[in-house]
């Protein structure tokens, strides 16, 4: 009797796995940035502690800090991450520089299918070369830059009034820049409830990606792209098109005409206090602060609304988001596999999106009921149908300091013209590709 | 006669150890002890620095552990000093070097004068004074952000009520035109303090009886001041001018917090540019070939100060 007792408990627990992982219980530590979803991940994790029986621990920097310190942390062979949540444009250094274990074996081991992913995710987030079958991430959070705005104030009868009167239509969100550019400018200097308000707040920031990433969600859908030919690195006539030079330009008058005073160095922060202390109408940041805003108690609920970054001669939003990567310096590797597989459950995945994760499987984002789920579900689809992102060369920190320079100068430091920034910004970007022998 | 302590240790030492000592000369014994001094300099200074020229002619990238390395000649120097954004860069400096130097030994210079007169609360007042010095540099970098605030900021509604201007019709950090001056004034704000108290060490050093002397000689205090105060400060005040300029040279955290180097590169500093060449962009080659243009720069202007400031001692 005994010995059949003991075999089956032995049976149990092979058939269970917890022999085995608790046997090998790793303490893994995932890095990621410190915002709204980092939070909602560490609770999610709970579900995989107690599977796992591993121990999760988590390093979550701040934005402005975030690229300076993993990027860091990664070039000099650090082992303080197991698993990274690297912003997109790491991907082609995370490959190249070894950085990154590559997927591609685990994932046809494991079952794992990119086919389960939105596309633009897989393209974004996970390949190096861009497009080929050579994985280096899970899609973890999809994002891009969109918009939100005081719905109680676009509600006001004599706010509607007043802006008939000065523009012949109805006050409703943008669907265009050219319209954004009305709305904010109605909004600027405007006296609602006693205070003085602005038009929006858009991203300026000098120190790490801001004004790139704010100037490029107009730029792209005045038609400005990187190369005439994909992978070529033809950037004459793209970079600095008549299109591209008029996006900038744009980007230039929106920040001049209707910021609020001071908003030189502004980026998430500043745009989420812009509107949560009542000073702007409309302001632009990633789906990812969506969930938290919505919630806000002050002006969040009915007082906010939500829009796609506007068309104009096409519609594009500016692709923010990141996949999760097995750093190549870790000593549990297994273990952070595992999460991966774990993470890429759809059934984990719905529980992400529920949490306020941007999850990119199909299974959450083709349900029916998923454009219905959040006042914001409905065009965070939209903007991923037409996302553009940022060089993602292993030398993109070059590149991308390169515009900061430059977009800053124009915009900001009224230094110049858009076509002579844009002009530099190819000289700029064409001793980078020298230098990496591309050019 | 009893041994002494000396005698008791000599006796004490094992026989081959103090044999080997006995057999070295003074000098040997001076480059024992010196030698650990000179390993240290050499393993912390000079290798560094012999390893630093070394990159300089190369195009190495510490982020690029595995690319190939090539001697490029003189490419990364000619590109550094052809670069305009470079010299703009340098411009900057210059103008952040030259008014917050001026304006510290100038202001530096009256504070120290007025607190060497004696009077009540004095004691105090230097305290009060005293105190921006001892903040941390990104502390007031963080909360002048706030001061200059157009909105919000004190600063703003200070010019505000003396000039009857909008407080926010300007803003000190945003604009290309204030925004090297709102560096200048803060660093002044913080550092002045350093001048004062070296020049105040400097009057606190004069004998009275020079004063005196020129008293009974019926000299004018106005003679007095520029004939035994000003020179006999002047070494003082230009160690201060020594040491504030080194600093300002490689000004970083203070400026990095307030305007981050902007708006634009109106207020990016060489320090601020060179960092982000290492750090940020990984050009490590072409960052160390800045870095021995800086310390060429530096090193030279700084003996040629230096040998000024002796023969200005000397006299």
């Amino acid at each position: 009797m005994k010995t059949a007792k003991l075999l089956a408990a032995t049976a149990f627990m092979a058939a269970s796995g917890l022999s085995v992982s608790q046997a090998q219980a790793d303490e893994l530590t995932l890095c990621w940035a410190a915002w709204d979803p980092a939070n909602a991940l560490v609770e999610l994790s709970k579900e995989f502690e107690a599977q796992s029986g591993h121990t999760m621990k988590f390093e979550f920097v701040p934005w402005p800090n975030f690229a300076d310190r993993m990027l860091n942390e990664l070039n000099s062979g650090g082992k303080l991450c197991d698993l990274l949540i690297g912003d997109s444009q790491w991907i082609g250094g995370g490959a190249e520089n070894g950085h990154y274990v590559k997927l591609n074996d685990f994932f046809d081991k494991e079952g794992i299918s990119m086919d389960d992913f939105a596309p633009a995710t897989v393209y974004a987030y996970s390949t190096w070369p861009k497009g080929t079958p050579n994985y280096y991430a899970l899609p973890a959070m999809g994002d891009a830059n969109g918009w939100f705005y005081r719905k109680d104030w676009f509600a006001m009868p004599e706010i509607q009034e007043a802006f008939k009167a000065e523009h012949g239509r109805d006050l409703a969100p943008p669907k265009t820049q050219m319209e954004l550019l009305e709305v904010a400018k109605f909004f600027q200097g405007r006296e609602i409830d006693g205070q003085k308000r602005y038009g929006a707040a858009i991203f300026t920031e000098r120190g790490s990606e801001g004004i790139t990433m704010g100037a490029t969600s107009a730029m792209y859908p005045f038609g400005f792209k990187y190369e005439m030919t994909p992978g070529k690195y033809d950037m004459e006539g793209a970079v600095n098109s008549a299109d591209a030079v008029a996006g900038l330009e744009f980007y230039k008058e929106l920040y001049k005409t209707s910021t609020p005073p001071g908003y030189t160095d502004s980026y998430m922060e500043q745009s989420l206090d812009a509107f949560k202390s009542g000073q702007v109408a409309m302001a632009m940041n990633w789906f990812a602060f969506f969930p938290g805003l919505y919630a806000d108690p002050d002006t969040g609920g009915d007082k906010i609304g939500f829009f796609v970054n506007p068309g104009q001669l096409k519609e594009a939003s500016t692709l923010g988001g990141q996949g999760i990567s097995v750093v190549a310096y870790s000593d549990k590797q297994d273990a952070a596999l595992e999460y991966i597989k774990w993470f890429a459950q759809p059934s984990v995945q719905k529980k992400w999106w529920d949490l306020g994760g941007y999850s990119c499987h199909v299974s959450v984002l083709n349900d029916p009921n998923f454009a219905d789920s959040a006042p914001f579900a409905a065009d965070f689809l939209l903007a991923m149908d037409g996302v553009m992102d940022f060089w993602q060369e292993p030398a993109y920190a070059e590149l991308l300091l390169a515009m900061q320079k430059r977009l800053h100068d124009y915009v900001v430091a009224d230094q110049g013209t858009a076509k002579e920034a844009l002009d530099k910004l190819i000289e700029d970007w064409t001793e980078v590709f020298e230098d990496e022998g591309k050019l | 006669m009893s041994d002494t302590p000396i005698d008791r240790v000599a006796k004490a030492t094992p026989p081959s150890v103090a044999a080997k000592i006995r057999g070295l000369s003074d000098r040997a014994i001076a480059w024992l002890f010196v030698l650990p001094t000179i390993f240290l300099l050499l393993a912390v200074n000079i290798f560094p620095l012999i390893w630093t020229i070394n990159l300089s002619f190369t195009n190495f990238r510490a982020n690029r552990p595995n690319r190939e390395v090539d001697y490029i000649g003189l490419r990364n120097y000619e590109r550094i000093l052809t670069d305009e954004d470079i010299w703009l860069t340098m411009q900057a400096t210059a103008h952040f070097l030259f008014w917050t130097i001026l304006l510290q030994v100038l202001i530096g210079f009256t504070l120290a004068w007025l607190i060497n007169r004696k009077f009540k609360g004095n004691d105090l007042w230097t305290t009060l004074i005293v105190l921006p010095m001892m903040l941390s540099p990104a502390v007031v970098g963080n909360f002048w952000t706030f001061l200059y605030q157009p909105q919000i900021g004190l600063f703003n509604y200070g010019i505000s009520f003396l000039t009857g201007i909008d407080p926010s019709s300007f803003q000190m950090i945003g604009d290309v035109k204030l925004a090297p001056w709102s560096i200048v004034i803060v660093d002044t704000w913080m550092w002045t303090p350093f001048v004062m108290l070296i020049c105040l060490a400097g009057l606190r050093s004069i004998p009275d009886y020079i004063y005196e002397a020129a008293e009974i000689d019926r000299a004018s205090q106005w003679r007095q001041f520029w004939t035994i105060t000003v020179p006999m400060v002047l070494p003082f005040l230009m160690l201060a001018v020594l040491f504030r300029g080194i600093e300002n040279f490689k000004m970083f955290d203070l400026v990095v917090q307030l305007t981050g180097g902007g708006p634009g590169s109106v207020t990016e500093l060489t320090s601020i540019n060179l960092k982000r060449e290492a750090f940020e962009k990984w050009r490590t080659g072409y960052a160390s070939a800045y870095a021995i243009i800086l310390f060429v720069t530096v090193f030279g202007l700084a003996s040629i100060y230096v040998k000024a400031l002796n023969k200005v001692k000397e006299r």
